[in-house]
C-alpha cells in the first residue's frame, strides 16, 4: 500500500538492487529457486558473473554484462533478448529452472 | 538543544531533540521485546537509528553493497486502482502495469493480481487469470508472483456460506463460531490450492499469500495448509507469505500447526511454521501506531523483525507498505520516513528484502 512514488520507488531508491538495470532480478531468482538468504544469493550471482558483490548493483557494470550475455536490458534496444528469450538465457546462466522457460521447452518438444 | 524534523505515526511533521529521540527508540524497542519475548536493540543499534533520524538529508539510503531485493503486494492496482488500494487511477491493462514496474520503476520482481485481491473471487475466473499470467510471463524478465489475500472473511455471512464469527461470538454461540471457522479453513484451503495449481500449470514463478492472518488464526491455518499441499503437488512453484499484523489474532483459538497453537504468535515464531509448511520467502508485518512518533514505531518494528531474521532459515522480506514496517499511516507516505525505515530494516534488522 502507498502510492507508487511513496512506496516502490522510494524503497527502490533507498535500498533496492535495481531490477534489470542491474542484477536485482537475478538475485531474486536465487532467493526463490533455492531459498537463499541475501548474502548467499548475491555471492552466487556475483560468482556466476565473475564480478564483485558490490558490482551487482552498479548500473555501469551490469549494463555491459547484461548486453554481453544478452540477459535483457531495461531500455528498448532492437535485437536484445526480450521477455522469455532473456529468461531462457538467465536459466542457463544460473543453472536454475524457470517455470515459463520449461513450458517453452515443452512446447518446442525439448523438455 | 537542537531539534530535528521527524514524523508521528500518522505522518505529520514534528520536531524532536536527541534526548526525545533516544527515549522513544528505547521505549519502542522495549515494547516489542516485552510483547514478543525477544531482545531489545543494542546501544550501537540505537546510535545507528539516531544517525538516521538526525541526518539532514531528505532521503537516505543504504551503503553501497547493502542493497536488497524488493517484492510487492497489490499487483498493478497501485497504478490502475482507486484510492482504496493507494491506486493512482491510470487506465491501463495489467500487462502494461507489470511492464511499467519492470522497465520504468526498475523493480526486482513484480506481481499480478485480481482487482479484488482476494483468492476466493479468482476461482470462477481462473482461466482469465491464467491467460493474463501467460501473456505477462512471455513478455517480462523479472520473477512474476500472483498475489492475493486468503481473506477468510469472504467465507462468512453475508458474503459466504458460513456463519460469521463476529456475529456468533457476541451472541454466545461459541460452538457455532468455532465450527464456522473450521469450515472456512477447509474451503479456503481447497480454493487456494486449486487456484495456485492452475497458476503453476501455466508456468507462474511464484504466488504471494498477502495479508495472511487478517481474519485471525483460521486465516493463517488455511494458508499453512495450502502451502503444504502446494509444495507437495507443485514443488517448482515459489511461495511467499506476507502477514497482516505483528501477532496472530486468536479468533478461534484452537488451531494448531505442527503442534503449535497459532493464536498469539509473533513474527519470529510465525516464520518457523511458514518454513515448516514449505514457503520460500516470509514477510513479517509490524503495525504502525499513529499516536506514537516514528522513532518509537521504527525502533519497535526493527526489534520484532531483527528477531524474525535471526530465527529464520528462509529469506525475510519485511512488509514496508503504508502503515507497516516503520512507515507512517498516510496514503502518500513521506519519503523521508520511508527511506529511513528502508535503511533501518536493511542495516539493523538485516532483512533479505523488502
Amino acid at each position: 500500500m502507498g502510492d507508487p512514488y511513496g512506496m516502490p520507488i522510494a524503497h527502490g531508491v533507498a535500498a533496492g538492487m535495481g531490477g534489470i538495470r542491474t542484477a536485482g532480478d537475478l538475485v531474486a531468482r536465487m532467493q526463490l529457486a533455492q531459498k537463499m538468504r541475501i548474502s548467499e544469493a548475491k555471492a552466487f550471482v556475483a560468482d556466476k558473473l565473475n564480478i564483485g558483490v558490490k558490482e551487482l548493483s552498479d548500473v555501469t557494470v551490469m549494463r555491459e554484462i547484461r548486453e554481453d550475455l544478452d540477459l535483457g536490458v531495461i531500455t528498448s534496444v532492437p535485437g536484445c533478448a526480450k521477455g522469455i528469450e532473456a529468461k531462457a538465457r538467465i536459466a542457463d546462466l544460473l543453472g536454475i529452472r524457470i517455470n515459463s522457460v520449461e513450458r517453452l521447452k515443452a512446447k518446442m518438444g525439448r523438455a | 538543544m537542537t531539534s530535528y524534523p521527524t514524523r508521528m505515526g500518522d505522518g505529520h511533521l514534528v520536531e524532536m531533540t536527541t534526548d526525545e529521540l533516544r527515549r522513544d527508540f528505547v521505549a519502542g524497542a522495549e515494547d516489542a521485546a516485552d510483547r514478543a519475548g525477544v531482545p531489545a536493540l543494542t546501544q550501537g543499534e540505537y546510535e545507528r537509528l539516531l544517525d538516521l533520524f538526525t541526518n539532514p538529508a531528505r532521503v537516505v539510503g543504504v551503503e553501497s553493497g547493502n542493497e536488497v531485493v524488493l517484492t510487492h503486494d497489490i499487483g498493478t492496482l497501485r497504478l490502475d486502482g482507486d484510492q482504496g488500494n493507494s491506486g493512482v487511477g491510470i487506465p491501463m491493462g495489467r500487462l502494461q502495469g507489470v511492464q511499467v514496474h519492470e522497465r520504468a520503476f526498475a523493480c526486482d520482481t513484480m506481481e499480478l493480481g485480481h482487482v479484488d485481491y482476494s483468492w476466493k473471487p479468482v476461482k470462477p475466473i481462473i482461466a482469465q487469470e491464467q491467460q493474463a499470467l501467460e501473456m505477462v510471463l512471455l513478455s517480462t524478465i523479472i520473477p512474476i508472483f500472483y498475489g492475493a489475500m486468503p481473506n477468510l472473511g469472504l467465507y462468512y455471512a453475508p458474503d459466504g456460506p458460513f456463519g460469521n464469527p463476529s456475529d456468533l461470538l457476541p451472541a454466545g454461540k461459541i460452538k457455532e463460531a468455532l465450527e464456522a471457522q473450521e469450515h472456512a479453513v477447509e474451503h479456503a484451503t481447497r480454493d487456494m490450492v486449486y487456484i495456485c495449481s492452475k497458476l503453476a500449470e501455466v508456468g507462474g514463478d511464484a504466488v504471494n499469500f498477502d495479508t495472511t492472518g487478517a481474519a485471525g488464526d483460521a486465516d493463517f491455518m488455511a494458508t499453512l495448509n495450502a502451502i503444504e499441499q502446494l509444495k507437495a503437488s507443485h514443488p517448482e512453484l515459489g511461495i511467499q507469505v506476507g502477514m497482516a499484523g505483528e501477532f496472530v489474532l486468536g479468533i478461534h483459538g484452537g488451531f494448531r500447526y505442527d503442534g503449535v497453537r497459532l493464536a498469539g504468535l509473533y513474527p519470529h515464531q510465525q516464520v518457523k511454521l511458514v518454513e515448516k509448511a514449505g514457503a520460500d520467502i516470509f514477510g513479517p508485518v509490524v503495525n504502525t501506531n499513529t499516536s506514537k512518533s516514528m522513532a518509537w514505531n521504527l525502533s519497535r518494528a526493527v526489534t520484532f523483525v531483527k528477531a524474525c531474521v535471526e530465527a529464520a532459515e528462509i529469506p525475510i522480506h519485511v512488509n514496508m507498505g503504508m502503515g507497516v514496517g516503520g512507515s507512517p499511516v498516510f496514503e502518500t507516505p513521506p519519503i523521508d520516513s520511508v527511506s529511513r525505515a528502508s535503511v533501518a530494516m536493511v542495516e539493523i534488522a538485516r532483512v533479505d528484502g523488502l
